[in-house]
Formats: C-alpha cells, structure tokens, sequence
C-alpha cells in the first residue's frame, strides 16, 4: 500500500483478512460485487451456474480486506465474507504472492 | 476450510437467520435493486440489536410488495395501495410493535397514495420504506406517480408528459417526522437511515431509488440495473438537510440524497391520549402502550 505520509502507528495496524463465500447457484450474474469490491478481489467468471448465469469468481483473496461491502450490494444473497481470525503481524506485503 | 477450494463447505450466509430460505432465489430481476434494499434493512435490525419478535413488515402488491413475503418476521402482504392502512391497524393494536411498511412507489404512492398522506399527516408511529423504482413495474412497466418527467414507460411511449411527486417533499408536507433519500447503492448509509427510521417515534420515510432492469432500464436504453448504480455513483450528490422542495428527479438527472426531516412532534396516539385525558380525566383510562414506552 502506498501512503502519502505514513502514519505513525502503521507498524500496529493490522488489515483485516477476509474469506469470501459465493453461493454459485443463487447468484444472477448482476456483477454489482465485482463492480464495486474496493480491492478488485472478484471477476466474473466464464462458468455457467444451474440458472444459466455466470458467477464471480474470486482472482486472489489475500486482496480481500473484509469490508463486506459484496455482501451488502448483493441482491440475491449469494456471496458474504467473514472475517480471517489469523491477522498477519505487519501489513499485506507479507502475504501477498 | 481452504481458501482455493473449489465449493467451500457450506456456512450459512449472515442473512439466512432473517429470511425464508424456502422461497429463496426470490423473483427479482438480475440487477433490480429491491433485494439490495432488503440486505440493508436486514442489517438495520442487527445492528440496532431490534428484537425480532418484535418487528411486523407489511407490503402492497407489486416487485417491492413481495419483500414481506421473504422476511422472516410477521409479516403481511396486503392488497395494492392498502399496505399502509393495515400497518395502521396493527399499529393501533399493538402499539410496542415495530411496524414496518416496506412497499414500491406505484403501491404507496400511486394507488395507495391517499392513505400515505393521511398517516403522515396523523403522524401515526411507523415506518414507510418506499422503493421508487419510477414505474408499475410487476404490472408491466406503466406511467406511475414517480415516472420522471419525459421517460419512457408501456403506457408514455412518447414520454411522460405528468409531473411525478416529490416523495421527500410530499411525505415533509404531510408531517413525516424523519424523511431520508438514498439510492441502492448508499448501502451503508441507507442501512444507518433505516435504522434511524426504526427508531424514531412517529411516522418516519425512507425513499430507496432502485434499478429496475428490465422495465425501467430497458425501456428508456439505460443499460442494466449496473448501469443505472453507475449512474448513480455518478449523478448523486448528498446533501443533508436539503430544502425538500429541491428534491425533484428530473429524467436521468441529478438526484440528492440525504437526511433531510428529523423533528420530534406528538404522534397520533400521543395526541389521542392527551386530547381523552384532558377532557374526560378519570373516566378515561390511557391507551396501553402510547405512554413513551
Ligand atoms: S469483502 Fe470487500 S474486499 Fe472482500 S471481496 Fe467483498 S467487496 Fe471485495
Ligand atoms: S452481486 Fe450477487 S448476484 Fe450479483 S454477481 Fe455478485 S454474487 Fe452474483
Ligand atoms: S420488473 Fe423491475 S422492479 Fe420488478 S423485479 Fe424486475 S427489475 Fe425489479
């Protein structure tokens, strides 16, 4: 992450972690989670689920950062992210690859 | 549980506790709003802890009016236009309830309309959450009370030539006590509203601008309801407080959003009580539950 001035207390700053779940066949392929995850951590994918629809899929989830906002935007209920419970000490530099 | 697996092992989603999984895709169209809007409202009841027992959602006819059918709470699915007058009654029944109207614009608005400004104007303890998506929309996409002026629907093929209400400004007039509009894409904010809304003795209003995909959209060439969430990240300006007589949607314009009421007046069963109490003292005996409960 890139800072503009890097704040003093970013060594004890722990991003959160996020593990995100998609229900496949609930989903209606609006693409409103890959649209708006601030992390670009979804794409929609080629696959067709059991209504015709094409899913998201997620391209790398240590970029999800649990914000929890797919899970808002979804109308169907079909994908929710709960939070990792094993925070990395640091920051994502770390955990990235 | 891995995180690259395939199919991960089946946690319920957040949402499952609050809704009938049996009925579960709902209807809506891919890209319509509407089941945005119930996620926020589901999360107004977590987060403001409201006990489950004791909400009620009542709704109309139309694609908004199926939302009492999905929640799993008590819930009514009235005939078109009467969702808020037996929100009134069950109100007047049982007065602790949290009695929430969650309908469409055609519904309140439109065919419902005379009720909606009488129960503003009683300032009767509920909440109205209205999803305007500008049209009739189970009912085939016609004109409503809310179409923006020069849109297309099945029955203005020319455009609309009506003047559409001003939900803010007509639900202010009337005597709304807390009146907030967001679009479906403010989820946050709209969840905060709707839980400021739950809260707040006296008849409060919600006005969530929703996609509607496949009327709406496709009528006017707008894309999907994508599209329009683009638009409305892009066109929609908060602005807390706003004169409501500045709130009119104009066809692909501006829309302002915000908290714009947020007063304290006597309710209707305060004011009943008062008005008894004072004239026939003794004898009258306070309706259970107005007392500031
Ligand atoms: S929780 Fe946030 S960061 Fe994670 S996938 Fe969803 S939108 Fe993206
Ligand atoms: S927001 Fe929901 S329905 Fe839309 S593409 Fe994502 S998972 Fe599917
Ligand atoms: S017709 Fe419009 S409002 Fe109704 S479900 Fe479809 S997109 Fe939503």
């Amino acid at each position: 992450m890139k800072f503009w001035r890097t704040p003093l207390d970013v060594e004890r700053l722990k991003v959160p972690r996020g593990e995100v779940h998609i229900i496949k066949d609930r989903c209606k392929g609006c693409g409103f989670c890959v649209e708006y995850c601030p992390r670009g951590a979804l794409e929609m994918s080629d696959e067709f689920n059991a209504k015709g629809y094409h899913p998201p899929r997620i391209t790398d989830e240590t970029l999800c950062v649990s914000c929890n906002l797919c899970e808002m935007l979804c109308p169907e209920f079909a994908i929710f992210c709960v939070l990792k419970e094993e925070p990395e000490p640091g920051e994502e530099k770390k955990v990235e690859g | 549980m891995r995180a690259d697996a395939p199919a991960k092992p089946a946690i319920e989603h957040p949402m499952e506790s609050l809704l009938r999984m049996d009925r579960i895709p709902h209807i809506w169209c891919p890209t319509c709003g509407i089941g945005t809007a119930v996620t926020a409202f589901a999360s107004a009841l977590e987060e403001n802890e409201i006990p489950l027992d004791s909400v009620s959602v009542v709704s109309g006819i139309g694609c908004t009016g199926r939302v009492a059918g999905y929640m799993k709470l008590d819930s009514y699915h009235t005939t078109h236009g009467r969702a808020v007058p037996f929100a009134v009654g069950l109100h007047l029944a049982k007065p602790s309830l949290k009695v929430v109207v969650f309908s469409g614009d055609g519904d309140l608005a439109g065919i419902g309309g005379n009720h909606f400004i009488h129960t503003a104007r009683r300032n009767v303890d509920i909440t109205v959450i209205c999803v305007n998506n500008f049209l009739y929309a189970m009912t085939g996409g016609q004109v409503a009370a809310t179409t923006p002026v020069s849109a297309n629907t099945s029955t203005s093929p020319y455009g609309n030539f009506e003047q559409p209400f001003n939900l803010p400004l007509l639900a202010q007039s009337c005597g709304a006590v807390y009146v907030a509009r967001w679009t479906a894409l403010h989820i946050r904010r709209m969840t905060k509203a709707f839980g400021e809304a739950l809260n707040k003795k006296g008849f409060s209003f919600v006005e969530v601008i929703a996609p509607c995909s496949t009327l709406y959209a496709r009528r006017n060439r707008l894309g999907t309801g994508l599209d329009l969430m683009k638009f409305y990240h892009d066109n929609s300006e908060i602005r807390h407080g706003a004169d409501p007589n500045d709130l009119n949607i104009g066809f692909q314009e501006k829309i302002i959003c915000g908290k714009f009421v947020d007063i304290e007046k006597p309710t209707f069963l305060d004011s009943m009580n008062e008005c008894y109490g004072k004239s026939l003292g003794e004898k009258y005996e306070i309706y259970e539950g107005a007392a500031h409960a």
